[in-house]
């Protein structure tokens, strides 16, 4: 007799746990408000990032097409894993003194792990993090990218 | 002749081998165990480790120390913060820094929100394991809320790096404080959902309950550490027994059982969630003034010699091992990680259940293969 009374209360308390968590799911049915789903990428328009994610390294200019980036190579030094490659050349300027300049910050995207190493051990803030995130492409190479535009100076007043 | 072969009973026919992974949905990674079977019970279980070995160990002795954290994110990518934690206390340990009392706060924060985070994961998946996929949702949409603060904060969701040498790379975002109660607060009305869900449901009871029993004497001789090994007794809590950071300031109790089984060790990381939310609550109001980072030297050397540092991460024991001979790169660094030893006991507990019980087994030790395989 206790064995089916037993059995009976395992079959009436296994039901009523499915029971609760169903209830569990089936609320969400009649609140549909709490649905956290976002619909990329048909958002994409107003898609924001935060302002430090870190989706890949730019060079902000400025509208005179300056940047900040002396070529210092603290960068290339601080970076894990070599995604960073500074090609510097040797200007002369107005006043006839010969200066090193870069000619090229070569950033390999496809090899950065985004330890924001270059980003904060710049002393003059040449770099930082761009809010792009959709980096797919159809050939490796268009991953390596050029960070300063061309024809792009050096700001003035940054040592 | 007929009649011989008719008279071999099971017991004695030969035993089946299959691999189970490397490209297995529950092993959550590339895992191969192999797995010897009678019939349908489990007489062996032999992993086979390395399919995601990227020699972490051997990238360090060619790095300096600032470039170690990043890597650290890539062993265990679930409790990325606290593999972080684990190497810059290790460094500043070695340098006999003095760090203030808000970086120490702001990584217990950062911390507890990682190990809820990574609980939240494992709870999502486990419940898929055992057949349960509206686990899977509940789950990730809690977890996006906490990945939300990191992004905010840290700038990336799951490999933060947010640790460096001295501090923390960035001050907290202002908006931080507000989102991380907002969270708690939400949160601690969802959980009792998990339990509706999971925690009660009586097919659950059947897969877990007795399953994969781990004694404390087993625990202890194979170092089974976190909530794995305390839901066998064993108090192994290293943020209770050695503090770090801030954990010497709060109040919060090591969760125990003495079950030992699957539901145990499940029991024991929903317990986990409760207290890792009152350690934040405790936190949170009084995060004190002052730098988020300590001024170090741009190139980091350690003087000569051997430190070791111990953390908790959500699975378990971390230890970080560094041997330094005075240059900017360290001579070798070695990691004591949580999974290797927990994946050691799978063996052991799995002996003599069944094929679909080693899922389940597999799943509430809650590893996490590149922190295995390094």
């Amino acid at each position: 007799m206790r064995s089916i009374i037993n059995y009976l209360k395992e079959v009436y308390f296994g039901v009523k746990s499915l029971l609760v968590g169903m209830k569990v799911t089936g609320s969400y049915f009649f609140r549909p408000s709490t649905i956290v789903t976002q619909k990329y990428p048909n958002n994409r328009k107003d898609l924001v990032m935060f302002d430090r994610f870190k989706g890949e390294v730019i060079m902000p200019h400025n509208e005179k097409n300056e940047h900040k980036c002396t070529g210092c190579g603290i960068c290339e030094l601080n970076c894990p894993n070599g995604s960073i490659e500074i090609i510097s050349k040797t200007i002369t300027t107005e006043d006839g003194k010969k200066k090193k300049a870069i000619d090229k910050h070569i950033y390999r995207l496809g090899m950065c792990t985004f330890c924001a190493l270059c980003v904060k051990t710049c002393p003059s803030n040449a770099l930082a993090f761009g809010q792009k995130f959709e980096h797919a492409v159809f050939n490796r190479e268009l991953l390596i990218k050029t960070l300063n535009k061309p024809g792009s100076q050096l700001m003035k007043g940054v040592e | 002749m007929e009649e011989q072969v008719k008279n071999i009973s099971t017991d004695e026919q030969q035993e089946y081998v299959i691999n189970m992974g490397p490209q297995h949905p529950s092993t959550h990674g590339v895992l191969r165990l192999v797995v010897s079977l009678k019939g349908e019970t489990v007489k062996s279980v032999q992993p086979h480790i390395g399919y995601i070995h990227r020699g972490i160990e051997k990238m360090c002795e060619s790095i300096t120390y600032p470039q170690i954290i990043h890597l650290t994110d890539r062993m265990d990518y679930l409790s990325a913060h606290i593999n972080n934690e684990a190497v810059c206390l290790t460094v500043e340990k070695a340098l006999q820094v003095e760090i203030p009392d808000r970086i120490k706060v702001i990584r217990t924060i950062m911390s507890e929100l990682t190990r809820i985070q990574s609980h939240q994961l494992w709870w999502a998946s486990f419940g898929m394991d055992l057949g349960g996929l509206t686990c899977f949702f509940y789950g990730l949409r809690d977890r996006e809320k906490i990945l939300d603060i990191f992004e905010e904060t840290c700038g990336s969701r799951m490999i933060v790096s947010y640790n460096c040498p001295g501090g923390v790379m960035y001050d907290l975002h202002p908006n931080f404080q507000q989102k991380v109660k907002d969270f708690i607060k939400y949160f601690r009305k969802i959980l009792p959902e998990y339990d509706q869900l999971l925690t009660g449901n009586v097919i659950f009871h059947e897969r877990s309950k007795g399953i994969g029993k781990l004694s404390l004497e087993d625990a202890i001789s194979y170092g089974v550490t976190g909530p794995s090994g305390r839901a066998s007794g064993f108090s192994c809590d290293v943020r209770k027994h050695e503090p770090y950071s801030a954990y010497d300031k709060v109040q919060f109790k090591e969760i125990l059982f003495t079950g030992g089984d699957t539901y145990f060790r499940y029991v024991a990381r929903i317990q986990e969630m409760w207290e890792s939310m009152n350690i934040i609550e405790q936190l949170i109001d009084n995060i004190p003034e002052g730098p988020y980072a300590v001024k170090m030297k741009p190139v980091i050397k350690l003087p000569e010699g051997e430190y070791y540092q111990r953390v908790e991460t959500a699975r378990g024991e971390l230890g970080a091992y560094i041997i330094s001979d005075g240059n900017k790169n360290p001579y070798r660094v070695k990691f004591r990680s949580p999974n290797f030893v927990n994946l050691s006991v799978l063996n052991h507990i799995a002996k003599g259940f069944k094929i679909a019980d080693l899922v389940a087994i597999g799943g509430s030790l809650d590893l996490v293969i590149p922190d295995i395989d390094r």
